[in-house]
C-alpha cells in the first residue's frame, strides 16, 4: 500500500535514515520499533510529507509519489495520529472532528445540527461518550487522543500512522483503541504502529520493522519472534546480555533504616488529593502506584510546592517547608522531575549548559554575576556522569532526543544536591537504552543516600525499582506494599480490591 | 528523534538562512551605508553622522528595555507614554536642578514599570493589555502635570543635549553605555539567564524554582526606567518638554528595532547587538529616503518591508 525503497535522509551532521526499505500492506498492522534516535520519527515524517527524502523513493498504491506537504499526504488518504495531540483546544469536539470538511448547509454555511449529530455518532462508534459541543481542552488527554483517533478514522484513511498513541491512555481506552485498530485492519487499512510497549506490539501487530541508527535491522512477521530477540535487535546487544541484566536496570533493594528525611502529612487538594501522608527515608526508592488520575502526579507536585494545597504539611529533615512555593521546596532540598518533560521541564531554546545550570544559578554566581568557569565544571561533570549525548554543551536542548532531555533535567536537579528527588514518569517516552540508564541512575542515587519517590505507569519499572510502593486511588492512599509484597500481583490486587475511600475522584 | 542537529551545518540553504538570521540586520546596515556613501551627497561628513546618532539615541534606549520585555514573551506598549511622563516630570522639577529632576523623571518611569510588572506578574494580565492600560494612563498623567509645550532653559540640560566628548555627543555616549550595560546584564548575570528561561518556557522556569514574578517585575521596571531616560535625552535634545507629542508611536519604533534585530517575539532570546543595529537600520532607512526627496509615506512602506523581511528570516528559526 505504502512503501519506501532505499530511503535516505540527512540532517546537518546526522544521517537519520540510510537505505531504508519499508512496506506497509493493506489490512495489516505493522509495528515500527527502535530506540529514540533510530529514525522512526524521521521515517514517519517522510511518509507524511513533513520532510522530503534526500534519496530513495516513496510509493503509494504502486505508484511513486512525492508529498510536498502534510496536507497532500492527508488528502491522499494517509492519516497520522501524533504522540502529542494536535487539535484545536478551544474549538468544540465536533468541530475538531470535522475540521476542514464540515458538513455544509445551504449558502455554504456550516450545518451545525448535522455536524454535532455526525460527530456524536462517530465517537459513539468508538465507545466514547462526551458532549461534542464542549471545547476540546476540557477533555482529559486520553479523551483528546481518542478524538484525534476518531478524526483519523473518519476521513476514510487508507493508511493510518500512529506514533505512540497509548502513551497517555488508560487501560480501558487502550482497549478501545485496539478495537478500532482491529476494525481498521478488517476494512483493509494499512496501520503503522509506533510504540515502546512490548505487550501492545504483541497484542495488536502483525508485522514488525526494527530500526537502529537509521537502518532497518529486521523486518518480518511478529508472531514467532521472541521478545528478547526483539529487544536485543533494538538495542543491538546480545540476547544473553539482555537476559542476565534483566529488562529493567534496577537492583531493587536498598537498606534504609534511618529516620525519614521527607514527611508529608495530610496533604489535601480539593477534588484531587484527600489526606495523603507519606514518608521517605534517605537511600530508599518509594514507588507511588495507581491508575491514571489517582493523584500520583498531584501528590508529587503538592510536595514540591507546584500545586497549592488546602491542607497538609511537608517537612524535610524535621524542618517544615512552606507549601505552595517551588522556591521554598527547592531550598529545602526537594526536587521534582515533572511528568510533562516538554512543557514543564526543559527550556527548549536554551543550551544544554544553560538548562543544567538553570536551577543552581544563584549558587553558581557571585553578586548576581554568572561564574562561567564553575558552570562549565558542573556541566562537564554531569554530562559525563549521566552520559548525556549532545553535540556539545552549547547545543539546544530542544534538539536532543527524549532520553537525553530527561538526563539534562536530572542533571539540573542533581546540581542542586537535593535531599529528596521526586520523579514523575522519568522514563516515559524514552528509548530502551536511555531507560535502562535512567533506571540505573535512580538506583545509584538512592545508594548515595537520596530519598527517591518514583511514579511510573510501567508496572514492571515501579515494582523492580521501588523498595516500598504506596498505592493511591482517587486521591487517597489505599495501601502500602512492603518487603515481599512488592510484586506486580500485589499491586494489581491493591488497585483492584481497595475500596475507593475518596468521595470526589 | 533522529534529527539531532549538530552545530555545523552542511545544507547550504539552511546555513544561508541561519546566517541571514544572525547577521542580516548588520548586512542591511552595511548595505545602506555603502549606498549612501556612493549616492548621497554630503553623507560622508562628521556632522551628518552626529545628527544620525543623536536621532537614534532615544529610540535605541527605549528599544533596550523593549528587548528585555519581549525576551520574556511580553511587550511594553507604555514606553512612549513613559517618555511623555518623564518630560513632564523633568520640566516640573527642573527648579531643583537637573540632577534631581532627572532622578524624579526616572522614578516616574520606575513606578509605571512596577505597575506594569505587577499587573503582568501578580494579577496575570496579558502584557499587551496591561501595558496598553498604562500607555493610556501615562500619557494622561503627563498631560495633567504639564498641559502644553514648555521650553526647557537649563544650562545642564542644554549641555546634555548638545555637548560632546571628543566629538561624540553625550546622548550617544549615554545610549552606548546603556546598551553595553543591558548586554552585560543579559549575558553575564543570573537575572539575564532567568529572563531568557522565563521567556522560553514559563512553566519550566516556575518548576525550576526561578523567582518568575520578581523577574517579570524587574524587567518592566527596567523598561520603564529606560524609557524615562529616553524621555530625558529627547527633552535635552529638543530643549523643550512636549508631553502631547513626545514619544508617540515610540513603542512601535522600539518593537521594530527589536524584531528587525532578530529577537523573536516568542521570547527566550534577546539580542542586544541586533537591537542596536535594528534601530540604526531604521534610522538610516528613513534618512536615505528623506535625503533622496521621497515622501515620508515611502519611509513607512520601507519600514514595513524591512519588518516583513525580518519576520520572514526569523520564521524558520524554530524548525529544523
Amino acid at each position: 500500500m505504502l512503501s519506501v525503497t532505499k530511503l535516505s535522509k540527512t540532517f546537518p551532521g546526522v544521517r537519520a535514515l540510510s537505505d531504508v526499505d519499508f512496506t506497509a500492506h493493506a489490512g495489516q498492522v505493522h509495528a515500527l520499533v527502535g530506540e529514540n534516535g533510530a529514525g522512526k520519527s524521521t521515517l514517519i515524517k517522510v511518509l507524511t510529507g513533513v520532510y522530503r527524502p534526500d534519496a530513495g523513493e516513496v510509493s503509494y498504491d504502486g505508484a511513486p509519489v512525492r508529498f510536498a506537504t502534510p496536507l497532500q499526504a492527508q488528502q491522499a488518504g494517509i492519516s497520522t495520529i501524533y504522540q502529542e495531540v494536535n487539535l484545536v483546544p478551544l474549538m468544540s469536539v465536533a468541530r475538531n472532528l470535522f475540521l476542514g470538511r464540515e458538513p455544509r448547509g445551504r449558502l455554504g454555511l456550516i450545518d451545525f445540527g448535522r455536524l454535532h449529530r455526525e460527530a456524536d455518532e462517530a465517537l459513539r462508534r468508538l465507545g466514547i461518550r462526551v458532549d461534542v459541543r464542549r471545547p476540546l481542552r476540557e477533555l482529559g488527554v486520553g479523551a483528546q487522543q481518542m478524538v484525534a483517533l476518531a478524526r483519523a478514522v473518519a476521513v476514510d484513511a487508507r493508511v493510518v500512522i500512529m506514533d505512540e498513541p497509548t502513551s497517555s491512555l488508560e487501560p480501558r481506552e487502550v482497549a478501545t483503541l485496539f478495537g478500532v485498530i482491529r476494525m481498521l485492519r478488517e476494512r483493509g487499512v494499512a496501520v503503522i504502529y509506533v510504540s515502546h510497549r512490548m505487550d501492545e506490539l504483541y497484542e495488536i501487530c502483525d508485522a514488525v520493522t526494527v530500526l537502529r541508527d537509521g537502518r532497518v535491522v529486521h523486518t518480518g512477521p511478529l508472531a514467532g519472534l521472541d521478545r528478547l530477540r526483539l529487544v536485543s535487535m533494538m538495542l543491538g546487544r546480545e540476547i544473553g546480555e539482555v537476559r542476565t541484566e534483566g529488562l529493567t536496570k534496577f537492583s531493587g533493594s536498598h537498606t534504609a533504616t534511618a529516620e525519614p528525611v521527607l514527611r508529608a502529612d495530610n496533604l489535601t487538594v480539593r477534588h484531587r488529593l484527600n489526606d495523603v501522608s507519606l514518608a521517605l527515608r534517605p537511600g530508599e526508592v518509594v514507588g507511588l502506584g495507581g491508575l491514571l488520575g489517582s493523584g500520583r502526579s498531584e501528590t508529587a507536585k503538592a510536595i514540591a510546592g507546584a500545586l497549592p494545597t488546602d491542607a497538609g504539611r511537608v517537612s524535610v529533615a524535621g524542618t517544615p517547608v512552606r507549601t505552595g512555593s517551588t522556591a521554598a521546596a527547592i531550598r529545602a532540598g526537594i526536587s521534582l522531575l515533572p511528568e510533562d518533560r516538554k512543557a514543564e521541564g526543559i527550556v527548549p531554546g536554551l543550551s544544554v549548559r544553560e538548562n543544567i545550570a538553570l536551577a543552581a544559578l544563584p549558587a553558581l554566581s557571585r553578586f548576581g554575576l554568572v561564574d562561567d568557569s564553575r558552570i562549565d565544571r558542573v556541566v562537564e561533570t554531569f554530562m559525563k556522569r549521566l552520559r548525556i549525548k549532545a553535540a556539545g554543551p552549547h547545543q539546544k536542548v530542544g534538539e536532543l532526543s527524549g532520553g537525553n532531555q530527561q538526563k539534562v533535567l536530572l542533571a539540573r536537579w542533581l546540581a542542586l544536591h537535593p535531599k529528596v528527588l521526586l520523579l514523575d514518569e522519568p522514563t516515559r517516552g524514552i528509548d530502551v537504552g536511555a531507560k535502562a540508564e535512567v533506571q540505573a541512575l535512580i538506583d545509584e542515587l538512592a545508594d548515595d543516600g537520596l530519598a527517591v519517590l518514583l511514579i511510573s505507569s510501567d508496572t514492571e519499572e515501579l515494582i523492580e525499582g521501588s523498595d516500598r510502593v504506596i498505592v493511591l486511588k482517587e486521591g487517597v492512599v489505599v495501601r502500602e506494599l512492603t518487603g515481599d509484597d512488592v510484586t506486580e500481583d500485589g499491586l494489581m490486587r491493591a488497585l483492584a480490591s481497595a475500596p475507593a475511600g475518596g468521595h470526589d475522584g | 528523534m533522529a534529527d539531532l542537529a549538530l552545530a555545523r551545518g552542511t545544507l547550504d540553504r539552511a546555513r544561508l538562512l541561519r546566517l541571514l538570521q544572525e547577521y542580516g540586520v548588520y548586512a542591511g546596515v552595511a548595505v545602506l551605508l555603502l549606498f549612501n556613501f556612493a549616492f548621497t551627497p554630503y553623507f560622508l561628513s562628521t556632522e551628518n553622522f552626529r545628527t544620525q546618532a543623536v536621532q537614534v539615541a532615544p529610540v535605541l534606549v527605549v528599544a533596550l528595555g523593549m528587548a528585555l520585555a519581549i525576551g520574556t514573551e511580553g511587550v511594553d506598549l507604555s514606553v512612549g507614554s513613559v517618555m511623555a511622563l518623564s518630560t513632564s516630570l523633568l520640566s516640573l522639577y527642573l527648579g531643583y536642578g537637573p540632577w534631581i529632576a532627572a532622578l524624579i523623571a526616572v522614578l516616574g518611569g520606575i513606578v509605571v514599570g512596577v505597575a506594569n510588572g505587577a499587573l503582568v506578574a501578580f494579577v496575570g494580565v496579558q502584557p499587551i493589555v496591561a501595558t496598553l492600560a498604562l500607555m493610556v494612563a501615562g500619557r494622561g498623567l503627563a498631560l495633567v502635570l504639564l498641559p502644553q509645550l514648555k521650553d526647557v532653559r537649563d544650562p545642564g540640560m542644554a549641555a546634555l543635549g548638545s555637548g560632546d566628548v571628543l566629538g561624540v555627543p553625550y546622548l550617544v555616549l549615554i545610549a552606548a553605555a546603556l546598551a553595553l550595560l543591558v548586554a552585560f546584564v543579559v549575558r553575564r548575570t543570573t537575572f539575564g539567564r532567568q529572563v531568557l528561561a522565563i521567556g522560553d518556557s514559563r512553566p519550566a522556569a516556575r518548576l525550576a524554582g526561578l523567582p518568575v514574578s520578581r523577574v517579570l517585575v524587574v524587567v518592566y521596571v527596567c523598561s520603564g526606567a529606560l524609557a524615562a531616560v529616553a524621555g530625558i535625552l529627547a527633552t535635552a535634545r529638543l530643549s523643550a518638554s512636549d508631553p502631547t507629542s513626545l514619544g508617540t508611536l515610540m513603542e512601535l519604533s522600539a518593537i521594530t528595532a527589536v524584531v528587525v534585530g532578530g529577537t523573536p517575539l516568542s521570547g527566550g532570546r534577546v539580542r542586544i547587538g541586533g537591537t542596536v543595529a535594528g534601530a540604526v537600520l531604521i534610522q538610516l532607512l528613513t534618512t536615505t529616503l528623506i535625503k533622496h526627496d521621497l515622501p515620508p509615506s515611502w519611509t513607512q512602506i520601507a519600514q514595513a518591508v524591512v519588518i516583513v523581511l525580518a519576520v520572514y528570516a526569523a520564521r524558520e528559526r524554530g524548525r529544523r
